[in-house]
């Protein structure tokens, strides 16, 4: 059963799952291992990251040196096919045209939708990161706490293979002994950042990132992911040994041919189709989730992209897994005489609380690392090491102004060159050229060292999207409008990472005298600009003041279930792919339970 | 504009990307262009490489976009590539690795960014042009070397606001970054800087154990 053409659906799918990305491949992944027979429906065009990734590409041949351009904001090399900040047909709108208050909106139309280019960056939440109304006053607790999560997160670093180490460190949990891959080890500017970070306080630790350091165990671990299953067993066994260690080269954001780091496509989506109970459609943009009499979801309403024909699929049980605001998107576009204000939004909260992280960076030239012999410093194509937010003592004693925490990630070595070149400061003004500009070439490269703060945003009443009553897309479905407002704990939060910055590359040797902004209005990168999308549909404990259960199963209608971060209470500063990873696992869990006891 | 640059884009589109250029020299985040303020695209980027193209193919400049430089510009553009990175006894000169298209290319291209170059370069171009008729008789690249290099120098110095060479000025050093830019993102430029990576590797080692010790760093940790 693979890919199949939009009018060949089954009659009899237990589950359909929108989406092919990290929710919709890892509840895919988990049903169809399980027995379930699920079709799934991705917006975007197939996509094989075994013939399509760039692995060995030099930007020479790339049109304009591989350079960012407003059609591939990340380079030429991306592995992004099918989106970005503005995608073809798919309009979104913004209610202010005032900057801060608005919101971009990242799409990825293809199969794996945004795993095919993410950071690989695979961060645990805390236990804090459950409960942080308990804990300041601010936001929402979620119904669920970190344990009931810790073990959907065991199993999820398993199964996609995370390198990282476990330091013990406050809200920043272990994995259990056998999880982790090991590290690589760090680069000679991470090993300056983590030395002169000491002298300023800041720790420094392994990164977690999904990518293969080693070959993952493919003895061991089937049996630990699908117990009695031996049908699951064999096939996620021979999937594993498919997939190649880190051959230490290529940006992961290209995609990886080798399978050696996590996309959809590289690890949920090879195995479920293995089963044989997987169907896709892409090229499927679905309108509406459509439901009977009783209220009962019945299936989905999709166009066919390439025919503009609308279709029907039907199932027992619908997942939505589009990615936040799109999975909104769908339910406030599913209005019916049962519900006049769209699907599952009894509460009136479907559209509302949407999060990103706070982000702001900076970065200098460090003449420590000028002129350093050569060496290869590609690695894992990311980072090896980050610092994990450090100050939770402080911020509860109320000592600075703000009430979440931040992460830190940072960028140095001698990457491929790509677009424009970076050149220290020309002491006399003058613009170097001919025998200067080459020995400055050399002895500035890999000098320069970029760090990147990640933040925690606290959901607020002004954060929100909903349908837009004038403007649709091309297939004619109404778009989302979308309303956006930082507070001061973001902005305060963004001065903090500029300040902290500025005294680490101090600390490094940097001696530039161009320092950060330090008005946070000015500093923080617009709503949407770290991709990392969450609410719109919270879970919590009530129907009430909540759209989804403790499970992601919509309080109104039983059989409607969202696998993706729009369920997320709160978005702590851990990057949300694995959170989001977890929770489906669990859902689809839920789903089979529920399933085989005739509940669904 | 320098009447030896025919204005060989469609007169529409050019309108359209000069509008485009204007708007997005407003904004300082290159990323908040992708919408306008109604939230519909502003940008359609007609002649751009499009979302979705063969990754793993390789390209070459005037296959996207048409290029802009006529025979005689793009002599003394190569000309100019070259003094800013003549060849030595490590790699070859700019031209010699195809830069001069490059920049070509890059001065042609729809996206807003490389609107903004176009209109310093081309004019810087022109000024180039008209400087070295008037000061040698003829065009840059046909100038003598020691000519050609003094023109650079004048360029070269920091120039103040307002005076005539303020513009030049600027001029040459954006063309210097795209020279070198389309030089060292290239093989034997990478080489030269002393990129040695994208190869594929059993082990990743990490740095030099002497080079660790010489910065007075540790790696000694669990990992």
């Amino acid at each position: 059963m693979p890919l199949i053409e939009p009018g060949s659906a089954a009659k009899d799918y237990d589950v359909i799952v929108i989406g092919s990305g990290a929710a919709g491949g890892q509840t895919a992944y988990t049903l169809t291992m399980e027995g379930a027979r699920v079709l799934m429906l991705e917006a975007g065009r197939n996509y094989d990251p075994r013939t399509e990734s760039p692995m060995f590409q030099t930007p020479d041949t790339a049109p304009l040196r591989g350079a960012g351009t407003d059609e591939k904001y990340f380079g030429y090399f991306d592995a992004t096919v099918g989106g970005g900040w503005s995608v073809p047909g798919e309009p979104y709108t913004n209610a202010s045209t005032e900057k801060n208050r608005r919101f971009k909106w990242w799409r990825s139309r293809m199969l794996g939708g945004r795993t095919n280019h993410w950071g690989r960056i695979a961060l645990r939440n805390g236990p804090y990161d459950f409960k942080p109304r308990s804990r300041d006053g601010l936001g929402f607790d979620w119904p669920i706490s970190y344990d009931d999560v810790a073990p959907y997160y065991d199993k999820v670093e398993m199964l996609i293979g995370v390198y990282g180490t476990n330091e013990g460190l406050e809200n920043t949990p272990n994995s259990p002994d056998g999880v982790l891959l090991p590290p690589p080890r760090a680069r000679i500017g991470e090993l300056l950042a983590r030395q002169r970070g000491r002298t300023v306080g800041v720790p420094v630790i392994a990164a977690h990132r999904a990518v293969l350091s080693r070959p993952l165990d493919s003895e061991r671990l089937p049996a630990k992911l699908h117990p009695g299953n031996p049908k699951a067993q064999r096939i996620l066994a021979e999937d594993m040994r498919n997939r190649a260690a880190c051959f230490w080269a290529t940006d992961c954001g290209r995609g990886c041919a080798i399978r050696a780091n996590y996309q959809s496509t590289t690890v949920h989506l090879p195995a479920a189709l293995a089963t044989g109970n997987l169907d896709i459609i892409t090229q499927a943009m679905v309108r509406e989730v459509t439901v009977d009499a009783a209220g009962k979801a019945t299936g989905v309403t999709f166009i066919d992209k390439l025919t503009g024909a609308e279709r029907h699929a039907a199932a027992r049980v619908v997942v939505l897994g589009a990615g936040a605001c799109e999975s909104v998107r769908i339910l406030l576009n599913s209005r019916s005489g049962l519900f006049p204000n769209g699907l599952a939004n009894s509460s009136g909260l479907v559209g509302k609380y949407i999060m990103d992280t706070v982000g702001a960076g900076w970065g200098g030239q460090i003449p420590l690392l000028e002129s350093l012999p050569a060496h290869n410093e590609d690695g894992a194509g990311g980072g090896h090491v980050y610092a994990p937010w450090w100050l939770y003592k402080e911020q509860r004693a109320g000592k600075l102004g703000f009430a979440r925490g931040y992460h830190v990630e940072f960028g140095t070595g001698k990457t491929m060159p790509q677009g424009l070149i970076k050149f220290g400061p020309n002491a006399d003004g003058n613009t170097s050229y001919g025998k200067r500009l080459r020995e400055e070439a050399r002895r500035y490269y890999g000098s320069f060292v970029s760090f990147t703060g990640r933040g925690e945003m606290i959901p607020n009443e002004d954060s929100y999207c909903e349908i837009d009553p004038k403007t649709v897309d091309k297939w004619g479905i109404p778009v989302l409008r979308f309303n956006w407002k930082w507070s001061e704990h973001e902005y305060r939060q963004v001065a903090h990472m500029q300040r902290t910055f500025a005294d680490w590359l101090a600390a490094m040797g940097c001696t530039s005298t161009k320092m950060p902004d330090p008005d946070g209005r000015k500093a923080i990168e617009p709503g949407g600009s770290i991709i990392h999308e969450v609410g719109g549909a919270i879970m919590g404990a009530k129907a009430s003041s909540s759209v989804t259960n403790s499970w992601s199963q919509t309080w109104d209608v039983p059989n409607l279930f969202v696998a993706d971060g729009a369920v997320f209470a709160s978005n702590a500063d851990k990057n949300p792919t694995l959170t989001i990873m977890a929770l489906a696992w669990r859902t689809a869990d839920r789903i089979l339970d529920q399933m085989r006891k005739g509940n669904l | 504009m320098n009447d030896e640059i025919p204005p060989r884009i469609d007169r529409r589109l050019a309108i359209k990307w000069m509008l485009a250029a204007g708007a997005s020299a407003l904004l300082i985040d290159p990323l908040s262009r992708a919408q306008s303020a109604a939230g519909v695209p502003l940008y359609e980027f007609p002649g751009g490489y499009g979302k979705d193209t063969d990754l793993v193919k390789e390209h070459k400049p005037g296959e996207f976009w048409r290029l802009t430089f006529t025979d005689t510009v793009r002599r003394d553009v190569a000309a100019l590539c070259d003094i800013v990175v003549p060849a030595d006894d490590r790699s070859p000169s700019a031209s010699a690795l195809g830069v001069h298209d490059f920049i070509d290319e890059w001065v042609s291209a729809p996206y807003p960014a490389q609107l903004k170059d176009r209109s310093i370069v081309l004019p810087g171009l022109a000024w180039v042009d008209a400087r070295s008729r008037e000061r040698f008789g003829r065009a840059f690249a046909d100038a003598p070397a020691e000519g050609r290099l003094a023109l650079c120098e004048e360029m070269a110095a920091d120039a103040a606001a307002g005076s005539p060479l303020e513009a030049p000025s600027r001029f040459f050093r954006r063309f210097r970054d795209l020279t070198a830019a389309g030089f060292f993102s290239t093989p034997a430029g990478m080489k030269d800087l002393g990129y040695v990576g994208n190869v594929p590797l059993p082990r990743f080692e990490g740095p030099p154990r002497d080079l660790i010790e010489k910065l007075g760093l540790s790696d000694e940790v669990k990992w």
